[in-house]
């Protein structure tokens, strides 16, 4: 038997010949209808979302004149420099605190219920994330307002506390109203990236701690916890920021005591006049933004 | 988690179904509340007295509450159709060609989704203000902030996240379809009108779903958005809420929420249970991108 190479039939299709120079046409096709499905998008951001950016930006470096105007010539840094003063001080570490406090509080909560959710039966845990989800897409500013209904004087808790026998409690326009509104708004951020996290987690190796007779803390401490972090990490940058720059909530429920920077970044421009200095707030709020998500992407964000 | 759970009926497995519990009702009490206190006959938001419809009648004879409803309708309406076609495209543009500028192209498209709103509500107040001088000053343009604005600031957000949820949806997809299609001798608009575009459908309805409830939910951004003419019925309803509360704002806000509902219903069933892919924000993202399998 001989081997013989039959050669391309004369009308058969022509063949391309995969050439350098074919390729690179084809990668500069592919380069120009890339461009072009992107050019819309890319217009309107640039337009409505950079170039405001930057107007936001010259603002902070600009001056408020007397007449609660903003002088754009000569840049400076003096409104940067206001974030030291104690008014502002004391709002940034006052916001600070309240974000922290919440992020903790939402962990604490959530963290069992994720592991709960997470060691479900497919089935059953399906049902349990949807009814996380409803609340999660439920219209922030009602969610709000249902704890300013029940909160007020004559609403349920007061009667319920009283009821208790521990006193009619108010606790409306303090910081508890407004850490329990975050915690309330916030809490499926949580809940969701932790339920991530756990559920991937392998539960041989929880039962190999227990094998190795690690008690149920140990196992917690030494094995759960730390295969869980990325979800702890996420769940916390995803909790903390949103609550930094809460605006909503502390009008909501906090009333005039308990200024958060969002609040107070609203104020310097609704009412204050004095944009160089809300900006310049917006600035660092962004920054602290950025950094949080920097944080997460480096520390395992992207595993999760 | 596979192959583990607390031992049934130990106290640790009594705790943690104890605090799920909890946690829910802890989600849905206020909101059960708030329904119930808007069918209360009684002038105080949280306190019933017997039921009655007229908060509801109320809200509909209230001609302000109806215009600023009629805006967010209209608003939401627009800026998701928009945000769904360049977001969409925006979304081809990033999954499956490689062109110059992309990487600058999807950190702007990132940024709009995590930036907080209090500084995009900023954002928006200055450059309408300065844009409005501007054109004032160039053109002799008489523009005053209201439906454009609001309109024009929502879609800035909405792009990014009918984006996000497409981009999902594209990576998650088998490519060789579509180099099947263009082997068959599919010209590049048949190979997305008939493969990638029936395969990519649910993610661009979750986007356009997530976009709608974006767009009706947001406060911050619209009111700085918004002039003292036209407003969106959230913004309208927090300053109402600011000014006192009263069972009016109860009926309307059961109105938003029904709505929030609807929509939460409509995206869990057209992405069919995989909740993951309707996410709204970076840690879905992230997650669904290296499990799309996550949610069942």
């Amino acid at each position: 038997m001989t081997l013989t190479t039959a050669p391309p039939p004369a009308d058969g299709p022509v063949l391309l010949e995969v050439t350098p120079e074919f390729e690179r046409a084809a990668a500069r096709g592919d380069s120009r209808r890339g461009f072009l499905l992107s050019l819309p998008a890319y217009v309107y951001l640039v337009l409505f979302f950079a170039i405001p950016f930057g107007i936001v930006v010259v603002y902070s470096l600009a001056t408020r004149n007397t007449i609660g105007g903003t002088d754009l010539a000569g840049w400076n840094l003096d409104s940067y420099r206001r974030l030291a003063e104690p008014i502002v001080r004391d709002i940034l570490f006052r916001s600070v605190w309240i974000a922290v406090l919440t992020t903790l509080i939402c962990l604490v909560v959530a963290y069992p219920f994720s592991y709960f959710i997470a060691t479900r039966t497919p089935t059953i845990r399906n049902i349990l994330l949807v009814f996380v989800m409803i609340p999660f897409w439920t219209n922030f500013l009602v969610r709000n307002y249902a704890w300013r209904v029940i909160l007020g004087s004559d609403g349920p808790f007061a009667a319920v506390t009283e009821a208790l026998g521990v006193g009619r409690q108010e606790i409306l326009f303090t910081h508890s109203a407004v850490i329990l509104g975050l915690v309330y708004g916030y809490l499926p951020f949580m809940v969701l990236p932790l339920y991530a996290a756990i559920e991937r987690i392998d539960g041989s190796l929880i039962e190999a701690g227990r094998d190795l007779y690690a008690s149920g803390a140990q196992t917690f401490r030494r094995v759960l916890l730390p295969l869980s972090m990325p979800g702890v990490l996420a769940g916390s940058i995803l909790v903390f920021v949103p609550s930094l720059g809460a605006y909503v909530t502390p009008q909501i429920l906090g009333g005039g005591k308990s200024t958060m920077l969002g609040s107070y970044i609203v104020v310097q421009f609704l009412t204050a006049r004095n944009w160089p200095l809300g900006a310049s707030l917006s600035f660092v709020l962004m920054t602290v933004m950025l950094t949080a998500t920097l944080i997460y992407f480096r520390a395992g964000g992207r595993n999760l | 988690m596979k192959g583990v759970t607390a031992r049934p009926g130990s106290a640790t497995a009594w705790a943690l179904s104890g605090t799920a519990w909890l946690v829910y009702a802890f989600f849905y009490a206020p909101i059960v509340l708030l329904v119930i206190f808007s069918f209360s006959d009684d002038r105080n938001v949280g306190r019933w007295g017997g039921f009655t419809l007229s908060w509801y009648e109320q809200f509909i004879d209230h001609s302000q509450l109806q215009n600023s409803l009629w805006v967010s309708i209209r608003v939401a309406l627009l800026s998701t159709a928009i945000s769904v076609v360049l977001g969409t495209l925006a979304a081809l543009a990033l999954e499956r060609f490689r062109f110059r500028g992309k990487r600058v192209f999807d950190a702007l498209l990132y940024l709009p989704v995590i930036i907080p709103d209090v500084t995009m509500a900023v954002m928006m107040l200055l450059f309408f203000s300065e844009g409005i001088r501007i054109a004032e000053m160039l053109f002799g343009l008489d523009l005053t902030k209201g439906f454009t604005t609001i309109t024009i600031s929502h879609i800035a957000f909405n792009i990014s996240f009918v984006s996000v949820v497409v981009r999902a949806r594209l990576s998650g997809m088998n490519e060789q379809l579509e180099e099947a299609a263009l082997d068959l001798y599919a010209d590049r608009w048949r190979s997305f009108r008939y493969v990638t575009l029936p395969q990519i459908a649910p993610g661009i309805a979750g986007g356009a779903l997530l976009a709608l409830t974006l767009s009706l939910d947001d406060v911050v951004v619209t009111q700085f958005a918004s002039g003292p003419g036209s407003t969106t019925l959230p913004v309208f309803v927090f300053g109402m809420i600011r000014r006192g509360v009263t069972p009016l704002i109860n009926a309307v806000s059961v109105i938003m929420l029904a709505a929030s509902i609807v929509l939460v219903i409509l995206s869990i069933v057209t992405q069919r249970l995989r909740t993951g892919e309707t996410g709204r924000t970076l840690g879905d993202r992230l997650r669904r991108r290296s499990d799309s399998s996550l949610m069942g």
